[in-house]
């Protein structure tokens, strides 16, 4: 199906999140389901969190006790398949790669959007961060209802 | 005519490691370009890179490209670098000619390494010749390279990772993309791709294809057809989309025409992308001390065509009797790479190749 349509459905985006009691704390979500020849997230961790081992097309595997939503592999990973999410006050925050003009500024209001490229609702852009290390990759902090955890994967700039 | 150690033909990510590892060894080495810039299609690539560190995974292209051009700079005194020149034969006897704007030249090499690339494949189809109608290759020099706009509304036709990746960058230039197509029933390059693609509303057509296109001075539209299981157009299937460009990336061709003209063994190799030249486990063809890597050889990504052109470099400095200092090392390290980006299921395709070419991985 995936290889069909080019986007993970919900079901198989839940097998790629961890409860959402561990999201209290922000964790990464690395939505990685293909085998390709690829490990920058396993070498850019710096907590040894990210797991792909000797064969380097195996899929990353995440230790959740020992990632601490720091955001690195976010940048790091080539296929901008990695986010880092947490529950907070009713909203999820997530920390997003970004790599098109304009970069969202901090206080705006921007579309969400979901892994089919549809509206979800309002998002608001509550940090940016860019710098030598992230490449010219920014990544983005934005904010959304706790109900479009399982859906939000991007923003979008409002007509 | 001049004498030469060791002469690269192709100053992409394969010739530019291949050209290190020699002048390491010792050799003097001149490397050829056809282009005017150093580095291959790497000039282009403005993603970040896949593999491993030792491939330089989560760096860009564009920068990719600097380091191994910068790599050489220690060697100026044994290195010539000729660009904008193109080689135009290559002889049995090792003399290769070339032709740098109207300047002829001859060149007599110990070793040879053939590091041409490859070149786009094209699509047939009614009007297929219409201003506006480029390869992917074409796309992304203009733009990445150029800084110029192909178009405002461009459909792409193939979903490899090439395909997949000039529509992103389209899209980063500002470009709306209409509609990936895609004749096969899947998706062809990885899905991390395509998945970028689709969270930015772009649609990817699976079993379509394009049927013709549609404008005088320039391409206005194009039809689109569905193809069944078995590849055979669906009647009634047509559809219309307005663009002002249509991007073709329907896969590579290896450029053998060197090594075919001077008489090394070729083979034909569906999986390879087409004409290769035979070769042994030492990178050598049928032709002594002519060795082949990078996409010459077989289509892969850029990764495995720097990883190959070590390989390349190493022997060839050996077979002249220049042994690297590190060349045990070396190539366990670099056949071990290889091995690791081409054992997955992606690499399906390079290993089946590999396995009818006579060569194990």
């Amino acid at each position: 199906m995936i290889r069909r349509i080019g986007y993970a459905d919900k079901e198989l985006v839940k097998t790629k999140f961890p409860s959402e009691e561990i999201l209290v704390r922000p964790k990464a979500i690395i939505e990685c389901y293909q085998e390709i020849p690829c490990n920058p997230c396993e070498t850019s961790c710096p907590f040894q969190a990210i797991t792909i081992g000797e064969d380097i097309n195996h899929t990353p595997v995440i230790d959740y006790s020992l990632c601490t939503g720091c955001g690195m592999c976010v940048y790091s990973c080539p296929g901008l398949a990695i986010m880092v999410a947490q529950i907070k006050d009713k909203r999820a925050y997530f920390k997003i790669p970004y790599e098109l003009l304009p970069i969202p500024q901090i206080g705006e209001t921007w579309h969400a959007i979901n892994r089919k490229g549809e509206i979800l609702c309002d998002c608001r852009i509550e940090q940016v961060m860019q710098s030598k290390k992230t490449d010219r990759t920014v990544v983005i902090t934005a904010s959304v209802p706790q109900e479009y955890l399982y859906d939000f994967v991007t923003v979008r700039k409002r007509p | 005519m001049r004498e030469r150690d060791l002469i690269i033909v192709g100053g992409g990510p394969a010739g530019l490691s291949a050209a290190k590892i020699a002048l390491e060894s010792g050799l003097s080495v001149t490397l050829i370009e056809r282009a005017h810039d150093l580095g291959g299609q790497l000039v282009k690539q403005t993603h970040k890179f896949f593999g491993s560190k030792s491939e330089y995974a989560k760096t860009r292209g564009i920068d990719i490209a600097k380091i191994l051009i910068a790599d050489l700079e220690a060697y100026s005194s044994k290195l010539e670098i000729y660009q904008d020149t193109t080689v135009l034969a290559m002889y049995p006897d090792h003399v290769l000619t070339a032709i740098q704007g109207r300047n002829y030249m001859k060149w007599k090499a110990k070793a040879i390494i053939i590091a041409t690339g490859a070149s786009e494949k094209f699509l047939a189809f009614e009007n297929n010749d219409i201003p506006g109608i480029y390869g992917a290759g074409a796309i992304q020099t203009l733009m990445n390279q150029y800084g110029i706009m192909p178009g405002s509304e461009v459909v792409m036709v193939g979903s490899g990772n090439i395909g997949l990746i000039v529509s992103y960058q389209l899209i980063q230039a500002g470009v709306k993309v209409k509609a990936v197509l895609e004749a096969s029933d899947h998706i062809g390059g990885y899905l991390v791709h395509a998945s970028k693609l689709v969270r930015l509303g772009v649609p990817i057509k699976t079993n379509t294809t394009v049927k013709r296109a549609y404008g005088t001075t320039k391409i206005e539209r194009i039809d689109t057809v569905r193809l069944d299981p078995q590849w055979q157009e669906v009647e009634g299937s047509e559809e219309s989309i307005d663009c002002d460009a249509l991007c073709i990336s329907v896969g590579l061709s290896p450029l053998h025409q060197l090594l075919s003209m001077s008489g090394c063994e070729m083979i034909y190799i569906n999986e390879l992308g087409g004409l290769v030249p035979k070769k042994n486990e030492q990178y050598e063809t049928t032709m002594p001390r002519v060795f082949a890597c990078g996409d010459v050889t077989g289509i892969e990504e850029a990764s495995s065509a720097m990883v190959e052109g070590k390989l390349a470099g190493l022997m060839a400095s050996y077979s002249l009797g220049y042994e690297h200092p590190q060349f045990e090392t070396l190539k366990a390290e670099t056949l071990h790479q290889l091995q690791n980006l081409r054992q997955g299921p992606c690499g399906i395709k390079i290993r089946q190749g590999l396995e009818k070419a006579g060569e194990a991985l």
